[in-house]
């Protein structure tokens, strides 16, 4: 497979990162060509990961958060959000519809906003090493472009 | 994220302009507690005609504001959602538990 282009970002765990991790990932997903709404569906998918890595991952630290975005063969964008925290006991149940550890401000939604917004959504986490998701979609490439 | 409303004859109108994420939203919910409490509503509308973006934290703020409104006997419901809040909404499958209408096509 071909090198396409890529970055990657490191930040702390501060909510004031949220929007500018969003604002990254779309500046840099540009160059794709993307709709409004693909690009929308991608700054939606970021904030989900990279806010969960700021609420639940840190309980008493203000850790790192690493972002990476590659470019890959057809066209797909994929976009990985790494902590080094506490890590999720059980990934299939926190990846259920309603399910939160985070009282009522939050939804419980996050992981299923990141699965119905991209194509490809993986979780891999253990518990008091860090948690990272990855993600994928395919930006459609445009006629006459 | 600004939040800014408008009330009349029971209705508090609850304008919500700009991006709501979790960074936003704790300051957005004081905001409108204290805003709830000073007219104590029949009715609270949450628009959404100038919101360009939302995540999962402004689901959870809905929820909130409806729960809110309950307590005092009052509803709450979502009007000008569109875009990527509104897909965030339909996504969310919160429209079964609180009304959503969305904005008139243009
Ligand atoms: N990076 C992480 N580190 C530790 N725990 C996590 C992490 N991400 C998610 N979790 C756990 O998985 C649960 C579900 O996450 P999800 O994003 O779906 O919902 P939420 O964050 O609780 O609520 P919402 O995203 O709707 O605001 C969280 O409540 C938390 O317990
Ligand atoms: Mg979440």
């Amino acid at each position: 497979m071909k090198q396409h282009n890529y970055i990657k970002l490191e930040f702390p765990a501060r909510s004031v990162n949220e929007g500018f991790a969003r604002a990254a990932a779309a500046a840099f997903a540009a160059q794709m060509d993307p709709t409004m709404e693909e690009l929308g569906d991608i700054k939606t998918a970021v904030s989900e990961a990279v806010t969960n890595a700021i609420v639940h991952a840190y309980p008493d630290t203000v850790g790192p958060v690493q972002m990476r975005l590659r470019i890959l063969d057809g066209n797909v964008l994929q976009i990985t959000v790494r902590d080094r925290g506490r890590g999720i006991p059980d990934v299939k149940k926190a990846m259920e519809p309603m399910f939160s550890t985070g009282g009522e401000e939050r939804s419980g939604m996050g992981f299923t906003i990141m699965g119905s917004f991209m194509d490809g959504l993986k979780v891999r986490s253990a518990v008091d090493r860090g948690t990272t998701v990855t993600m994928s979609k395919r930006i459609q490439v445009k006629a006459n472009a | 994220m600004k939040v800014t409303s408008g009330y009349q004859d029971g209705k508090l109108t609850l304008y919500l302009q700009g991006e709501l994420d979790h960074h936003e939203a704790s300051a957005a919910l004081r905001r409108i507690g204290r805003t709830l409490d000073d007219y104590l509503p029949q009715d609270c509308v949450i628009d959404m005609d100038g919101l360009t973006f939302m995540d999962s934290s402004g689901i959870a703020l809905i929820l909130k504001i409806s729960r809110l409104m309950e307590e005092t006997g009052g509803r709450a419901w979502v009007a000008n959602a569109k875009n990527q809040p509104l897909k965030v909404i339909d996504a969310s499958g919160i429209d079964r538990m609180i009304k959503i209408s969305t904005a008139a096509k243009q």
